[in-house]
C-alpha cells in the first residue's frame, strides 16, 4: 500500500501520467500512461474500466465512448464526443486539458497487483 | 530551382517546431540543414485554441513572433534551395490569414534581399457553393454530428476547407519556393514533398503525423523540432537538438496525441493505418518506423470548418474569502443566479431565454462542476460571471445589474452585509463576439485541388 496516503489507491497512483486534450473541436481524448505491465493490467481490465464506467464518470453516452487498450505502450486511451461544445458559454476547459482528473481519481479495487508510483506529494 | 520530381531514394523533412511563431533555437535549424532536407514544413495554426480565430479571422500568434521565425526559415530555405511550406496560416487558415503571413514574408524578403517565388493557396469557401454541394448530396456529417442544414452554412462568418498535399505539390511543381497555405491538414505540409518525390503513402503520412507537433515526439518537447528521413520502406525520426532524443516510446506515443483513434487517421485522399507499425531504436536518439500503411479512399473528401457568432459576451470577476459563504458556496451561487435573473427581468425587461448566464466558481468546481471527484470545501472562491447576449450593450448591462450582488449578496440567514473582492475596476470586461464551431462535415470532390485557389507572387514557369 502507498505509505503517503490513507485513502484507497486510485488509477493515477499506478500511472506515470494521466492526461486529457481535445481531439479536434468535437472530441475529447485522454490517456493513462501506466508505470509497467502490472499497472497496465489494472487499467486494461475490462471489468474495472469500461465504457459504462467512463460514461458514468463523465456523464456521457456509453455508446459513444471508445476505449483503446495498447499493451505495447502500457496505455489505455479513451475518446468520446465533447459533452460541451468548445468555447461555448458552458465550456470551462477550452483545450479539455483538465478533464483527466475524474479518470485519475478512479478508485482501484483491492487487492491491487502492482505497487503505486512513489510521488513527492 | 524546384526539386526534381524524379523518383529518389530518400526524402528529408525538416520540421522546425509545432507552430510558426512558437519559437525555436536557430542552431537547431542549422543542424537540420546539415541533414540534407528536401523541404522545410511548419504549421501556422490549429483549431485547438477555439473558434474565435476562425470566426473573427484573426491570428493567435503575434506578428513579431511570426516574423522572427519566418525570417530564419526563409533564409534557411533560400540557402538550401528547398521549398518552405507553411500551413493553416494565421491560425485558422482564412484568406486574410494567408495574406497576413504573405505580407510578413514579402517584407522579410525585401529586407534580406531575397526574391523567392511565393504561392498563396486560399482555402476559404463560399456558403453558396457548399449549399449546391449539399443539395447534390455531396456533403456528409462526421461523428458526432448529424446532417448539415443550409442555414448553418449561411450563419458562418468564415468557412475553410482542409486541403491535403495535392495543392502543395501543384505549387512546388509550378516553381513556388515559399508556399503559404490556408487551412490544411497538419500532416499534408510534411507529406507533400515525400509524396511528390514518389515515397509510399504509409511512411510519408506516418512521418508527417509524427513531425506535425515538432518536438512533441521527443523526450524533451521544449528542445525544438525534428527531422524525418522517409524512404521506400519506412522512415527515420530524430530530434534537431543534439541533446534531445527520440525513443520508440516517445515516437509511438505521439500517435495518441490529440487523436481520437490512435491507429487510423483520415486524410482527404485516404486513411493512414499504423496498427502494424514497428518502432526500432537505431541508437540513443534516432528511431526507425516501418509497417505503416496508407489506404486510398474510394471517395476523396475535403473536411469543412466553420464558425458562427453565438452572441456577445461580458465577463465579471469577484473573489470570496468569507468562510461562511465559501462553506455554502453552491447555495450562494444558486441565490445569485436567482436574484440576477429576477433583477434583469425587472430592469431590462429580458426573460432568461433571451440571454445566457454562466456562474463559474473557481477554487470550488469551476472546471469540472458536477463530475469533480473532490468535494472538499474551498478556502477562497473566484466567482466568474459570463454573460452571453444578442448585443454587447445588453451583455454589459446584464453584468452591471449583477454588479451590486457580486459585491454584497448575503445568504438569507446572515445578519451582516458582506463585501466581496472584485478583481478589477471596472468589474465588467466586454469580450466582443463569441463564436462556436458549427461544421463537422466533409464534401465529396472529384479533384483534390478544385476547392483551393493558388496565386503566385509573379509569373512562374511550369516545370
Amino acid at each position: 500500500m502507498p505509505e503517503h496516503s490513507n485513502h484507497p489507491p486510485t488509477l493515477g497512483d499506478y500511472a506515470i501520467e494521466v492526461r486529457s486534450k481535445n481531439a479536434g473541436p468535437f472530441w475529447v481524448t485522454m490517456e493513462t500512461f501506466m508505470k509497467d505491465s502490472a499497472a497496465y493490467a489494472i487499467a486494461a481490465d475490462e471489468s474495472f474500466l469500461n465504457e459504462a464506467v467512463v460514461a458514468d464518470l463523465y456523464r456521457v453516452d456509453a455508446a459513444q465512448v471508445q476505449i483503446f487498450r495498447i499493451p505495447a505502450l502500457n496505455v489505455v486511451k479513451i475518446s468520446f464526443p465533447r459533452p460541451v461544445t468548445q468555447a461555448s458559454l458552458r465550456d470551462r476547459d477550452i483545450h479539455a486539458g483538465q478533464h483527466h482528473v475524474p479518470l485519475a481519481a478512479l478508485r482501484v479495487p483491492e487487492p491491487a497487483t502492482a505497487e503505486p508510483v512513489e510521488r513527492d506529494n | 530551382m524546384p526539386p526534381s520530381t524524379e523518383a529518389v531514394a530518400r526524402v528529408g523533412v525538416l520540421a522546425p517546431s509545432g507552430m510558426l511563431g512558437a519559437g525555436f533555437d536557430p542552431e537547431t535549424i542549422e543542424r537540420g540543414l546539415a541533414l540534407d532536407p528536401d523541404v522545410i514544413a511548419i504549421d501556422g495554426g490549429s483549431t485547438d485554441s477555439g473558434p474565435h480565430y476562425l470566426g473573427a479571422a484573426v491570428a493567435k500568434t503575434t506578428a513579431a513572433a511570426v516574423r522572427r521565425d519566418l525570417r530564419i526559415l526563409i533564409k534557411a530555405a533560400a540557402t538550401a534551395d528547398i521549398p518552405l511550406i507553411v500551413g493553416s496560416c494565421g491560425t485558422s487558415g482564412t484568406d486574410s490569414g494567408v495574406d497576413w503571413v504573405a505580407g510578413i514574408a514579402e517584407q522579410i524578403m525585401a529586407e534580406e534581399g531575397l526574391d523567392l517565388k511565393i504561392a498563396r493557396i486560399y482555402s476559404e469557401q463560399e456558403a453558396a457553393f457548399l449549399k449546391e454541394e449539399l443539395d447534390a448530396g455531396r456533403v456528409h456529417p462526421l461523428a458526432p454530428h448529424g446532417p448539415l442544414q443550409p442555414e448553418t452554412l449561411e450563419s458562418c462568418t468564415h468557412i475553410v476547407g482542409m486541403m491535403g498535399h495535392e495543392p502543395f505539390v501543384e505549387a512546388i511543381r509550378a516553381g513556388a519556393q515559399v508556399i503559404l497555405a490556408g487551412r490544411a491538414t497538419d500532416t499534408a505540409l510534411a507529406a507533400a514533398v515525400p509524396m511528390m518525390l514518389g515515397m509510399p503513402g504509409g511512411p510519408a503520412w506516418h512521418a508527417a503525423k509524427v513531425v506535425e507537433c515538432g518536438g512533441q515526439c521527443t523526450t524533451d518537447p521544449r528542445a525544438g523540432g525534428v527531422f524525418a528521413t522517409i524512404d521506400h520502406n519506412g522512415f527515420v525520426i530524430e530530434p534537431l537538438a543534439a541533446a534531445n532524443a527520440c525513443t520508440p516510446l516517445s515516437v509511438a506515443a505521439h500517435m495518441l496525441y490529440e487523436t481520437a483513434n490512435p491507429y487510423r487517421m483520415r486524410e482527404p485522399a485516404g486513411t493512414l493505418d499504423v496498427s502494424d507499425a514497428t518502432y526500432t531504436a537505431l541508437d540513443e536518439r534516432r528511431v526507425r518506423v516501418e509497417g505503416s500503411r496508407f489506404e486510398p479512399a474510394e471517395q476523396h473528401t475535403i473536411k469543412l470548418e466553420g464558425a458562427q457568432v453565438t452572441g456577445y459576451e461580458t465577463v465579471s470577476f469577484t473573489g470570496i474569502r468569507d468562510p461562511y459563504i465559501t462553506a455554502n458556496i453552491d447555495r450562494w451561487a444558486a441565490l445569485l443566479r436567482l436574484i440576477v435573473t429576477d433583477r434583469v427581468g425587472q430592469t431590462l425587461g429580458l426573460t432568461d431565454d433571451e440571454y445566457g448566464l454562466d456562474i463559474r466558481l473557481y477554487g470550488h468546481n469551476a472546471i469540472l462542476e458536477d463530475i469533480d471527484p473532490d468535494s472538499t470545501p474551498p478556502r477562497e472562491v473566484g466567482v466568474m460571471l459570463v454573460v452571453n447576449a444578442p448585443s454587447q450593450a445588453t451583455a454589459t448591462a446584464i453584468a452591471k445589474v449583477a454588479n451590486p450582488l457580486m459585491l454584497h449578496l448575503p445568504l438569507p440567514e446572515m445578519e451582516y452585509l458582506p463585501s466581496f473582492a472584485f478583481a478589477t475596476s471596472p468589474a465588467e470586461t466586454p469580450r466582443g463576439a463569441a463564436y462556436e464551431f458549427v461544421l463537422n462535415h466533409v464534401v465529396d470532390v472529384d479533384s483534390a485541388t478544385s476547392m483551393f485557389r493558388t496565386e503566385y507572387s509573379r509569373e512562374v514557369s511550369r516545370a
